[in-house]
């Protein structure tokens, strides 16, 4: 329990730190988008780490909710709706909320694979249906709203808004930062009690026998459509938020790469832990601007990255700290096999990079590292061959060192226990 | 009437395209149990590795060489892939081609860049093969037709009444006695997704000169064949066929009707009327047109 209390403090903590510590700037913007990714990533392990459903059209419920959060932000602005813009979220999940009661009813029937590809289905029917309304949806450039100055001037708004009554002002990157923090916070707590909840034990229970669960009386379909609608929620908490953040909804927002983004950082965070969803999305966020910042190959990382958690780790990365702990590597840090093996893996990595590296630089857009590569003599080929080298011996040595070891500990398994 | 003609027959190319398609991803889900995600990626692979060996070899060439690389590849991801997930279900190895499909999607990009290729059906096929009160129709659609069919009556010969089509047949419902009679039941899953794969990229080869080579080609009839496989019934070949034909015409015919509902012309909902129709059919029928009702 007080290492539970203490993972929450942590987290508390870790959401708290941009805003206390910078003014402005990429920082925050970076904070800010680690929290929306963060909400994300947990509604989306609801599903799939909860539910066993593995969804590729989560997006469509944080895209809606984003939706109706900016529509009501240029109500909001042009005095027609007096609602504080702290309390929007609520409008987004009331949004993901309703568009799932509906969708969940067409998709909720079967879970598995058929789950899967309904869930593909309804995403591209959503992106596509949103092309045909450009007055709801904004066509190709979306829909914009201007979250400066907005302040509660109504009196009643004013009583439910303790952030508007205090002045806060959503024109500066600091106060939407702070904003989302504490959402994410709130969304997260709540989530981690939807855990506890009996629907979400049940959800547990679906997901590892749903034949199991229909005989103990539990309607599985029941169960999925119900954690749909919370999940959807959830996810239109996050979408407001990133209305609120970046004043631009577009159909993008609605689309496939959107909700694969979800799964990616679900899966890798680790869909079996509560809190492994919130390392995955912090990975991706970190992926998608810092990493991509120094080279164009980003997404290739993270699709090995993705590969390799399916391959080696299906439990991601929170099922990696775990086993470490329990095979006693801790104890055994500083040994020789822990250091080789350590310095193997990084010798795999680096090679792996050092070629991805050059391949992006030979099709003509090289990354930061590709003109660290360029300047070795030789030029780039000595930066092929050394990158191959590396691989290559890195690999041997980790060949040598697992058929020494006895085997560690089985890696979590995926969510569906069934098969 | 002309138009009614010449979109039924370019409606009946493209069906039979989707059914290529929709057919290789049946089978190797009926055969192995596998989800291939990536089949649309191998699809594309198909098409732009086509591209590539046309520019050396020939168009001729291409037809047949892509799809062997591809079916190589396939194999590959089989070997070392896929076969480290089978043991932990089907859900994982849906998350192994989900990844393989991101990375193809990638790297595809990286070697072949952004923008759409110039890849065009031989110069032979090129012309109408006969004109229908003035409405040319290109011999090229006919020729597919004839490669689609063909590879599908090939498929459906070679697994009913062969000796390899029982052995492939009997290694996924009865492994260990195919096992105990002598045969290698793992290599015959490589063989077989293998196979797959091929047919996804000799549909990309067919696809990719008839329509377009671009990097969100696979992104864009992935869903279109996972709609189809749905609205058959996930597993039933007749299903898969009756839902190509069906969605085929309706996306060909969509695009020429010109009248509105509800202020939204049926051309412009083109895009959404399959994934439309994947939504009526689960309302009245959850498990698709020809499924078996078990999960």
């Amino acid at each position: 329990m007080t290492s539970r209390r203490f993972q929450w403090i942590a987290f508390a903590a870790l959401l708290a730190a941009p805003p206390l510590f910078f003014e402005g700037g990429f920082a925050l913007t970076l904070a800010s988008q680690a929290g929306i990714a963060i909400i994300l990533a947990l509604s989306y392990n609801m599903l799939l780490g909860q539910t066993g459903l593995l969804s590729f059209g989560h997006a469509v419920y944080a895209g809606l909710g984003a939706y109706a959060a900016i529509h009501a932000m240029k109500l909001i602005g042009a005095g027609s709706l007096p609602f504080p813009v702290a309390l929007l979220p609520l409008i987004g999940a009331v949004a993901g909320g309703t568009v799932a009661v509906l969708l969940g009813y067409v998709s909720s029937r079967r879970g598995g694979l058929t789950f899967a590809m309904i869930s593909l289905g309804i995403g591209e029917m959503v992106h596509a249906a949103a092309a045909l309304f450009p007055a709801l949806f904004g066509g190709e450039s979306g829909i914009t709203a201007d979250r400066a100055g907005m302040r509660v001037t109504t009196s009643v708004a004013d009583t439910v808004a303790i952030a508007a009554q205090l002045g806060l002002d959503f024109s500066s990157a600091h106060a939407v930062c702070w904003l989302i923090a504490a959402w994410t916070l709130a969304s997260a707590l709540a989530m981690y009690g939807f855990t506890r909840t009996p629907l979400g034990r049940l959800a547990n229970a679906v997901r590892d026998n749903p034949e199991r669960a229909a005989q103990i009386g539990v309607d599985p379909r029941r169960v999925r459509w119900l954690v749909m609608i919370a999940a959807g929620a959830f996810a239109g908490i996050a979408g407001s938020l990133s209305a609120i953040l970046f004043e631009i909804v577009s159909a993008e927002n609605l689309g496939t790469p959107a909700s694969v983004a979800m799964l990616i950082a679900a899966f890798i965070g680790g869909t079996g832990a509560f809190f492994g969803p919130v390392a995955g999305a912090l990975v991706y966020t970190l992926m998608s601007s810092a990493v991509a910042a120094v080279t164009p190959a980003w997404p290739m990382y993270l699709g090995a990255l993705f590969i390799l958690i399916v391959l080696k780790a299906p439990g991601g990365l929170a099922s990696i700290l775990v086993d470490a702990r329990q095979s006693g590597i801790y104890g055994r840090f500083g040994s020789a096999v822990m250091g080789l093996s350590v310095v193997s893996a990084l010798a795999v990595l680096a090679g792996f990079v050092g070629l991805v590296e050059s391949a992006y630089a030979l099709a003509g857009s090289p990354g930061t590292a590709a003109g660290w590569l360029a300047t070795l003599p030789g030029g780039r080929a000595t930066g092929v061959v050394l990158s191959a080298a590396l691989l290559m011996a890195g690999r041997e040595i980790r060949h040598r060192l697992a058929a020494r070891r006895p085997m560690p500990p089985n890696a979590a398994a995926l969510p569906e226990h069934a098969a | 009437m002309e138009f009614l003609l010449v979109s039924l027959l370019n409606g009946l190319s493209y069906s039979l395209l989707l059914f290529l398609l929709s057919a290789g991803l049946t089978v190797v889900f009926s055969l192995m149990g596998v989800l291939n995600f990536a089949h649309a990626s191998f699809y594309m692979l198909g098409a732009y590795l086509g591209f590539q060996i046309s520019l050396w070899a020939g168009f001729w060439s291409a037809l047949v060489l892509a799809p062997l690389a591809v079916g190589a590849l396939g194999m590959l991801v089989e070997r070392h892939l896929l076969r480290a997930v089978h043991r932990r279900g089907q859900t994982a190895e849906l998350l192994l081609t989900f990844g393989l499909a991101y990375l193809i999607a990638e790297a595809v990009q990286l070697l072949w860049g952004r923008s759409a290729l110039p890849f065009h059906p031989p110069a032979a096929l090129e012309g109408p093969l006969f004109s229908l009160y003035g409405s040319a129709f290109p011999a090229w659609r006919a020729f597919m037709m004839a490669l689609a069919l063909a590879m599908l009556v090939a498929i459906a010969l070679t697994l009913r009444y062969t000796r390899v089509g029982l052995i492939v047949q009997a290694a996924f419902t009865h492994p260990h006695m195919v096992e105990a009679l002598g045969h290698d039941v793992p290599r015959i899953f490589m063989w077989t997704f293998g196979a797959g794969a091929a047919l996804a990229g000799l549909a990309g080869v067919i696809g990719g000169s008839a329509f377009v080579t671009e990097p969100g080609m696979a992104a864009a009839i992935g869903p279109i064949v996972f709609v189809i496989v749905v609205i058959g019934g996930l597993g039933s070949l007749p299903g898969a066929f009756i839902a190509s034909i069906a969605v085929g015409f309706i996306q060909t015919f969509a695009v020429g009707f010109d009248f509105a509902v509800a202020g939204v012309s049926v051309a412009q909902a083109a895009p959404v009327l399959p994934f439309l129709a994947m939504v009526l059919v689960l309302l009245f029928r959850p498990s698709g047109l020809l499924g078996n009702r078990a999960d």
